[in-house]
């Protein structure tokens, strides 16, 4: 069996006093769609924060394709470049273009010649659906528009594993759904996915396992069946439950 | 002899100009670098140079320009023109300090953490992605800061600098006139800082970044 | 350093003097310039077109010219048309002209900010122009200038530090004779710079002790963008 994109285990952090994550592993393994789910401020973010860098965990390992990288004098920078992050608001830089937004990773951090990245620039966004968007700026586009070439950037780092951290959660609910079919083609197409997520029917149609995390800890993880229908721990089952009440739009169904 | 008069007043715009030419960007780049230790630097760092800011901008310029001309003309031999127009420059780097302090705290910090995340390290980020932003917003207060260079050049007539002032002094002096003599100067400084912010508002107006 | 100590025990007498004629002419000029500045401005937002016209230019020409220059214009260039005034009233005047000219930009900042919503709501309920800006925006204004307007008085202070040049018997006229008497000029400005920052400080001290009594929650200028 091939090596783990990412191994992470027993992972801690404490912030002002509070334990935010407490002793959670996971793995991931390439092409994997793992989307984890569980109430607000139960350190879900700082999980991904934590996988690439952007915050340090106080202890335990997270190994990239087997090597460490919880470790004080690895190199942040390299590190993110195999590990891209989808952010909730956007973060699109403001003074750039769609275009330069998704060039500028690839001129300024991997040093690429103006032609080609322009070239892998314009491929992006072409997969994300913008290649007309190319030249408008981060005020001139909407929400969904944004986030997608906040999606398109971060693939031009070609990275190992995309981290989403509630992509949807800023966007009007017309819009939410072009970011969703950009991450489900995305999940089909092989790219190794985290995603932070309120949307209960994008887990259950695209995630290859979905892991509920509670007051900082793993609750239960399985395939989306296994939870859904036949979920080891109570508390799995009240919550599913309550976020399929409040957010369930089941893709059959049609667009929500 | 009416006309000789303002042709010679006139020329002393050429000395202005110059004291600008070398106090304006000599702010500048202090001021720009002093900015950024004091942003990204460490605390003891940011102490240093905040006690710097208070202190060059609270003493009168005046006050400031002899004190580093006595000090400047006591090390180096330098002429009042050039160790004037360094002093101006020293000060303006406090304003200017501050000005550029401003604009990089006022892009926010999204902008930084999403430069990292897609393996930019922090100076690339500083360069590429927080300085073009902040350099646009400190458009407006560089601005008046430019202006106030111009009309702070006044004040190396002190230092007996052949610049605007002194001539219309002079012709004052040697015409009986002085309410013409004055207000020829006070009209070409006028002009300038009325041509300097027109131009900087046009350059604000072209690197607007559309929709922000 | 010893010898700064020196000099500052010695010359005591007359730095406190100088610095008399200083605070003297700041206070005179921000009040004075106030008096000057709040018409220019209602005059420049409110008014019609030659008052309108007028305030721009008073505002534009005091600010866009230095006011060593402008001590120049009034002291040495009014005799010639006749107007004669002593050393003290001419700074007086300039000092006051120059600070209504920024006080004036301050307050139509104030007014600004307030926006016109607030112009429509008085109009609406029946309340004419001049009493809408009386009991409306006037008092908001007034509320909201005061962070901006706050650096006037420390503005002022440093700009009379020029009035030495019309030989006005400030802290910097006592310096020089100081600096010539001791033949050490770099301690005496030493000494004159760290009067101006006590006195900068002092000042910094009571506007905001100001700022706090006056404060009206929920009425302040949003943190503005550069």
């Amino acid at each position: 069996m091939a090596e783990p994109i990412i191994q992470i285990k027993d992972l801690s952090k404490q912030y002002g006093g509070k334990v935010v994550l407490k002793n959670i592993s996971l793995t991931v393994n390439e092409g994997d769609a793992i989307v984890i789910i569980g109430p607000s401020g139960t350190g879900k973010s700082t999980l991904l924060r934590c996988i690439n860098l952007l915050s340090k965990a106080d202890s335990g390992s997270i190994k990239l394709d087997g090597k460490e990288i919880n470790t004080p004098n690895v190199n942040e920078d390299e590190v993110r470049q195999h590990i891209s992050m989808v952010f909730q608001d956007f973060l699109l830089f403001n003074h750039l273009t769609a275009l330069g937004n998704v060039k500028i990773g690839l001129t300024k951090v991997r040093g690429m010649d103006a032609e080609h990245a322009e070239e892998r620039a314009k491929e992006e966004l072409t997969r994300v659906g913008l290649a007309e968007n190319a030249d408008q700026f981060p005020g001139q586009l909407s929400g969904g528009q944004k986030q997608r070439v906040a999606i398109a950037r971060a693939l031009s780092m070609e990275p190992r594993v995309i981290l989403f951290d509630e992509p949807t959660s800023a966007l009007d609910p017309e819009l939410i759904g072009e970011v969703l079919e950009v991450m489900r083609k995305l999940a089909e197409e092989g790219m190794t996915m985290l995603v932070v997520t309120h949307e209960i029917g994008f887990a259950r149609q695209v995630a290859d396992r979905i892991v509920f995390i509670e007051g900082g800890v793993v609750v239960e993880e399985g395939p989306p069946n296994e939870l859904f229908y036949n979920p080891k721990t109570k508390r799995t089952r009240e919550f599913l439950w309550k976020i399929t009440e409040l957010y369930g739009h089941d893709q059959e169904e049609g667009q929500g | 002899m009416l006309l000789e008069s303002i042709k010679f007043i006139l020329m002393g715009t050429y000395v202005t100009i110059a004291v600008i030419a070398v106090a304006l960007p000599l702010g500048f780049i202090f001021g720009l670098l002093l900015a950024l230790i004091h942003v990204y630097g460490s605390p003891l760092i940011s102490r240093l140079t905040s006690i710097y800011s208070t202190v060059m901008r609270g003493v009168p310029p005046i006050v400031l320009l002899f004190l580093l001309f006595f000090v400047i003309a006591g090390s180096i031999n330098l002429s009042p023109f050039l160790a004037g127009s360094l002093a101006l420059g020293i000060i303006s780097s406090a304003y200017q300090l501050e000005i550029f302090r401003g604009a990089i705290q006022s892009v926010s910090s999204g902008q930084m953490i999403a430069a990292r995340s897609i393996g930019m390290s922090r100076l690339k980020a500083v360069l590429y992605i927080i300085l073009p932003q902040a350099l646009r917003f400190a458009i407006p207060p560089w601005s008046n800061e430019v202006s106030t260079v111009i009309k702070d050049s006044s004040l190396v007539y002190a230092l007996g600098v052949a610049e605007i002032l002194r001539r219309s002094q002079f012709v004052a002096a040697r015409t009986y006139k002085p309410m013409l003599a004055f207000s020829v100067a006070a009209l070409i400084y006028f002009l300038m800082t009325f041509i300097a912010n027109r131009f900087l508002d046009e350059v604000e107006r072209r690197t607007r970044i559309p929709a922000h | 350093m010893g010898d700064w100590m020196g000099i500052l025990a010695k010359y005591l007498p007359y730095f406190y003097d100088g610095l008399i004629i200083t605070i003297k002419l700041t206070l005179v000029g921000l009040a004075l310039g106030a008096v000057v500045g709040m018409p220019a401005t209602i005059g420049r937002v409110y008014g019609g077109k030659w008052i309108r016209h007028l305030c721009v230019g008073y505002i534009e020409l005091f600010r866009g010219t230095p006011i060593l220059v402008q001590l120049f214009v009034v002291y040495f260039g009014f005799p010639e048309l006749g107007i004669t005034l002593s050393r003290m009233t001419s700074a007086y005047l300039v000092m006051a002209l120059n600070s209504g000219a920024y006080q004036a930009e301050y307050f139509r900042g104030a007014i600004q900010a307030i926006g016109g919503g607030q112009m429509m709501a008085a109009r609406s309920i029946g309340m004419s122009r001049l009493k809408a800006i009386r009991y409306v925006i006037l008092p908001q204004a007034l509320r909201l200038v005061i962070p901006a307007w706050s650096n006037e008085p420390i503005s002022l202070l440093k700009a009379s530090a020029v009035a030495f040049l019309i030989a006005v018997p400030d802290l910097m006229t006592q310096a020089k004779t100081i600096a010539a008497r001791t033949y050490n000029p770099i301690g005496t400005y030493v000494i004159v710079a760290v009067i101006y920052l006590i006195v900068a400080f002092v000042l910094t001290g009571i506007l905001h002790f100001l700022e706090k009594r006056l404060k009206i929650p929920g009425l302040e200028l949003e943190a503005q963008r550069t």
